[in-house]
């Protein structure tokens, strides 16, 4: 009954809807690649320079403890209202699986294939680029597969700060207490989820088949 | 007269935090297309002597020559090159094919496609794997007899002039290790290549080594050709070293062109004749079971060179006995 209700709405609407999907999909997206830029190459500092590592790791793991909600609220003074300040509180959800991931991914690296690597004559940038983030990979990406399903989730706050997304309907059905349209924001968000933590799993399927048969 | 290949001159190598030199004012000079092998116990410096030579330690003071030029100043990622490494744990990089692990300098390098692919058939066919049904498989996909001989032709893909071998067989089962020991000696036979290999077991040290290095706490005791190492050992170290192993396995590692007596090369006797690469092991079962008392010793061109007579033969086991008591 509720469904079809929905879907009714759904269609009446069906602009608005677009828009608020491509809107969440651009601050997720811009958020992960945000996040991707920094947490990698801070992950591997982490990984090669153990000074750093501890001090690096606990800031963001405290960051993540703090609220998404509070940290849109935080900024807001400083960054305004609407995408920007949504978009860095994305970011610092997103930066901490990342990098831990990509931390251990490289500790994980058995140091007898560097030193084949270096006996062999790569130079630094080869090894990085050509054995040590590719064995790192699939961590990464179990890293990524967490941070996404995190920001897609966490999106729908950015509507409390004006920046739109499937938020909003979720937000005004609360507000007009009107569940057809709090249904159509939550399983909307909740197909984004699947649908990228399923094309990230096959992704990650393919990175490591060499680990299989 | 062949090239000096390797040379160290005075080379000590102190850790950060060691109160011991690993290594300490070694001299060496190695021979182009020599077999040098490096016996020692843990802790003895093999391994640091070994690393210092591709760069992978640097020393804490004196010089390493590579044909005369000073190793520091060379661009370290071209000497590399020039340098095969294998070490005990392989190495492999797990997430490529063997094709493209062996592949890999000659890619850096930018050879062709076709010139890649062949020289990976070759190199496989070399270690005795076939190519066909080995180069798209992954590393896990080996045994691990089968990745070192991976390792082994990674290291020599670049055709270097030396390779560095760090207890590469030390992991591998004792009946594939006999296999790898003989096709290591092939392969150098054919390539000529100037081969350091580090070992902590006397019985491999004996048989790969053409020249042998024994290292003791940081310093060289004893360098030279195996048949001097057991017939003369330097110092008590060497002379126990050796004794570990017992007359059996000494006659296994000693070459027949070590001990042979001269002879007219005009002797036509119906002797049996043997190469002079053959064992004194041999040799002594030979004896043991026919009732000749001296064989012939022949060159590759199958002409006679010297003999072995039973009292030779005898004599030169007891020679080591006596000295290594």
């Amino acid at each position: 009954m509720m469904i079809e209700e929905s879907i009714g709405y759904l269609l009446t609407n069906i602009d608005k809807y677009y828009e608020a999907v491509i809107i969440h999909i651009e601050i997720s997206v811009a958020a992960i690649l945000a996040s991707l830029i920094l947490a990698i190459p801070l992950g591997i500092l982490c990984a090669k320079n153990s000074r750093v590592s501890y001090a690096l790791i606990n800031v963001f793991n405290i960051l993540r403890i703090i609220p998404s909600l509070a940290i849109l609220v935080v900024a807001m003074p400083i960054l305004g209202t609407g995408f920007i300040p949504a978009l860095f509180a994305l970011t610092l959800l997103a930066i901490p699986p990342i990098l831990i991931n990509t931390y251990v991914g490289f500790k994980n690296i058995n140091p007898s294939i560097i030193e084949c690597a270096e006996g062999m004559g790569m130079n630094a940038k080869k090894i990085l680029f050509g054995v040590e983030i590719p064995i790192a990979m699939p961590l990464i990406i179990t890293g990524l597969r967490t941070s996404a399903t995190e920001v897609i989730a966490s999106a729908t706050l950015a509507s409390y700060i004006g920046a739109g997304g499937l938020g909003d309907f979720i937000f005004t059905g609360i507000g007009m207490n009107d569940f057809r349209i709090v249904l159509i924001g939550g399983m909307s968000v909740a197909l984004l989820s699947v649908f990228t933590e399923v094309s990230l799993a096959v992704v990650q399927h393919s990175v490591t088949r060499y680990q299989r048969d | 007269m062949a090239r000096t290949a390797i040379e160290f001159r005075n080379v000590s190598k102190q850790y950060t935090n060691a109160s011991q030199y690993a290594v300490s004012g070694v001299n060496i000079s190695i021979e182009e297309g020599s077999f040098i092998t490096i016996l020692g116990t843990s802790g003895s410096g093999k391994t640091t002597f070994l690393k210092m030579v591709n760069r992978i330690y640097e020393p804490t003071s004196g010089e390493i020559l590579y044909f005369g030029q000073p190793i520091q100043n060379l661009q370290l990622e071209e000497y590399r090159r020039k340098i095969g490494y294998v070490i005990q744990q392989v190495g492999l990089f797990p997430h490529m094919t063997v094709e493209e692990n062996i592949g890999t300098i000659p890619q850096i390098l930018k050879w062709d496609k076709e010139k890649i692919a062949n020289r990976v058939a070759e190199l496989l066919e070399l270690v005795c794997l076939s190519p066909k049904d080995f180069k798209k498989r992954y590393p896990r996909q080996l045994s691990g007899g089968q990745q070192q001989r991976v390792g082994l032709a990674r290291a020599m893909a670049a055709d270097p002039s030396i390779m560095l071998m760090d207890e590469p067989f030390g992991a591998i089962d004792a009946i594939t290790r006999q296999n790898l020991q003989d096709e290591l000696i092939n392969i150098q036979r054919k390539l000529n290549k100037t081969i350091l290999f580090v070992t902590h077991d006397v019985g491999e040290a004996l048989k790969l080594g053409d020249k042998v290095v024994i290292m003791h706490e940081g310093k060289i005791q004893q360098f030279g050709a195996v048949y001097e190492i057991i017939s003369k050992p330097a110092n008590d170290y060497v002379a126990r070293l050796i004794a570990t192993q017992d007359i059996v396995q000494r006659l296994k590692v000693l070459k027949a062109q070590s001990v042979m007596l001269p002879v007219d090369p005009l002797t036509r006797d119906n002797a049996f004749r043997v190469s002079k690469e053959e064992s004194l092991h041999k040799i002594l079962t030979y004896f043991l079971e026919h009732d000749h008392n001296h064989v012939l010793v022949e060159d590759e061109r199958r002409s006679v060179v010297g003999k072995i007579t039973w009292d030779q033969l005898k004599a030169s086991t007891k020679q080591g006995k006596i000295l290594s008591a």
